[in-house]
């Protein structure tokens, strides 16, 4: 395969990285990385460089969209990354005290659980009326939206702040030991405690990872993970697969971007398993 | 390390079930009459729009610069360009690869007209829509008066400007 069959099938397979990783909430890396590995054989280094690139574009490419259309609830993203990125860089300094190994073993493990709460909430997706959560009221985090699929406006309450920022924190941590998207512990976060509805989750999700990943960018920068004709094909790509993502994500119901999300979950759950056990 | 949120989680699940009272809400704080809360909403409106312009000038300005870089890189090396040959991507794929990876390589590649350099650089741009996005929220924040929110958003642009500047970059 010459360089420029590379760039043009890597793109390809970003457009569909992108409007996965947009529509769940959890960034293209869940497609980039074994892609990268298994199907180019690219050293895994580069791989989680390139990775870094395709969560961000995810991120930047929906969030235009998703903030226009009002998805997204931006006081309780930027409140919840206070506790995301100082888990990403502390966790970029712990690389080297915590067994890489056995994190694996415990995240597939968590991950596993994560997916069973989202999957057993997906008949009581009714939003909370009242919030008694102290935190939630002071930063008036709650919100609504229009939802394009019911065609009505959906308000809803916040709870949960303190599990919120404890999931948000070793979201962070994980992200950045780990060198995968923070995403797929957010989602659980803000959907089972925090109880904000999916898509608002799914949406501010994707606000987040980008945050996030920001943040452990210039280490993964100087060290020299980030190789161009990797991440050409894949910013653009993303890029635009995520404005497509973002724009199905209003027209999709609650219940078909929850299943997604599961399904996703478990597969990159079994991921993780398989690479604490059998690395 | 992951325990103790499992737990809280669960716990959370069975707690938030239970309704709790309207009049718990914020203490000491004025109700909205309906004239401020559509006022309210403007305001938010207005950091929204602020806000996603921003990032799509930053996404618009990143893709350009990728794409000039990769025609620049595909320019100056005819081997990369057949679509059959001997030439295999794998040689600039592998971990020693050399490309720039610091501010000064990056000069560098950039004064030479290297495609490869033009391309970081746009990955850079990409890099920084988030925490310009950040930027602009603390602004916002402080336009509209919310000082809890823009503390908490200068924190977070904090600890970004902190992240790269402790990695070095």
């Amino acid at each position: 395969m010459t360089p420029i069959d590379f760039v043009v099938s890597l793109a390809l397979v970003s457009v569909a990285a992108g409007v996965l990783g947009s529509l769940v909430g959890l960034g293209g890396g869940v497609v980039i990385v074994p892609v990268l590995t298994l199907l180019y054989h690219v050293d895994i280094r580069l791989a989680i460089g390139a990775s870094i690139v395709s969560v961000i574009a995810t991120s930047s490419g929906a969030a235009a969209a998703y903030v226009r259309e009002r998805m997204t609830n931006l006081r309780a993203g930027m409140f919840l990354e206070v506790a995301t990125t100082t888990g990403a860089v502390s966790g970029a300094y712990l690389t080297t005290v915590l067994p890489t190994q056995a994190l694996f073993v415990l995240f597939g493990v968590v991950l596993a659980y994560s997916s069973f709460a989202t999957f057993r909430r997906r008949h009581t997706d009714q939003p909370l009326t009242v919030s008694n959560d102290r935190i939630a009221n002071y930063f008036d985090l709650h919100g609504s939206y229009y939802d394009p699929a019911e065609k009505r406006e959906i308000s809803y309450k916040v709870v949960g702040t303190r599990p919120g920022l404890a999931l948000m924190y070793v979201a962070g941590l994980v992200s950045a030991l780990l060198g995968i998207g923070s995403g797929a512990l957010k989602v659980p976060a803000m959907d089972s405690a925090m109880h904000l509805p999916m898509k608002v989750s799914s949406a501010t999700s994707n606000f987040m990872i980008g945050v996030t990943a920001a943040a452990s960018a210039g280490v993964y920068f100087i060290r020299g993970q980030i190789d161009p004709i990797i991440a050409a094909p894949v910013a653009a790509g993303v890029l635009l697969g995520a404005t497509f993502g973002a724009r199905i994500l209003g027209r999709v119901a609650s219940t078909t971007v929850r299943l997604v999300f599961v399904v996703v979950l478990v597969v990159i759950s079994l991921e993780m398993l398989q690479k604490g056990i059998f690395p | 390390m992951t325990h103790p949120p499992l737990r809280s989680e669960a716990a959370e699940l069975h707690l938030s079930h239970q309704p709790a009272p309207e009049d718990l809400e914020r203490p000491g704080r004025r109700q909205l009459s309906p004239a401020d809360a559509a006022l309210m909403e403007q305001k938010v409106r207005k950091v929204e729009v602020a806000i996603s312009l921003v990032l799509r000038v930053g996404v618009l300005v990143s893709v350009l610069v990728i794409a000039v870089g990769l025609g620049l890189m595909f320019a100056h090396h005819r081997a990369y360009l057949p679509l059959q040959g001997d030439f295999s991507y794998r040689q600039l794929t592998s971990g020693t690869t050399p490309f720039p990876h610091s501010m000064a390589s990056l000069a560098r590649a950039l004064a030479r007209g290297d495609g490869r350099g033009v391309v970081v650089l746009g990955v850079l741009v990409l890099i920084l829509t988030p925490v310009l996005r950040v930027a602009v929220g603390v602004v916002s924040f402080l336009y509209e008066h919310d000082l809890p929110m823009a503390l908490v958003t200068l924190y977070v642009l904090a600890v970004l400007v902190g992240s790269f500047l402790l990695a070095g970059v």
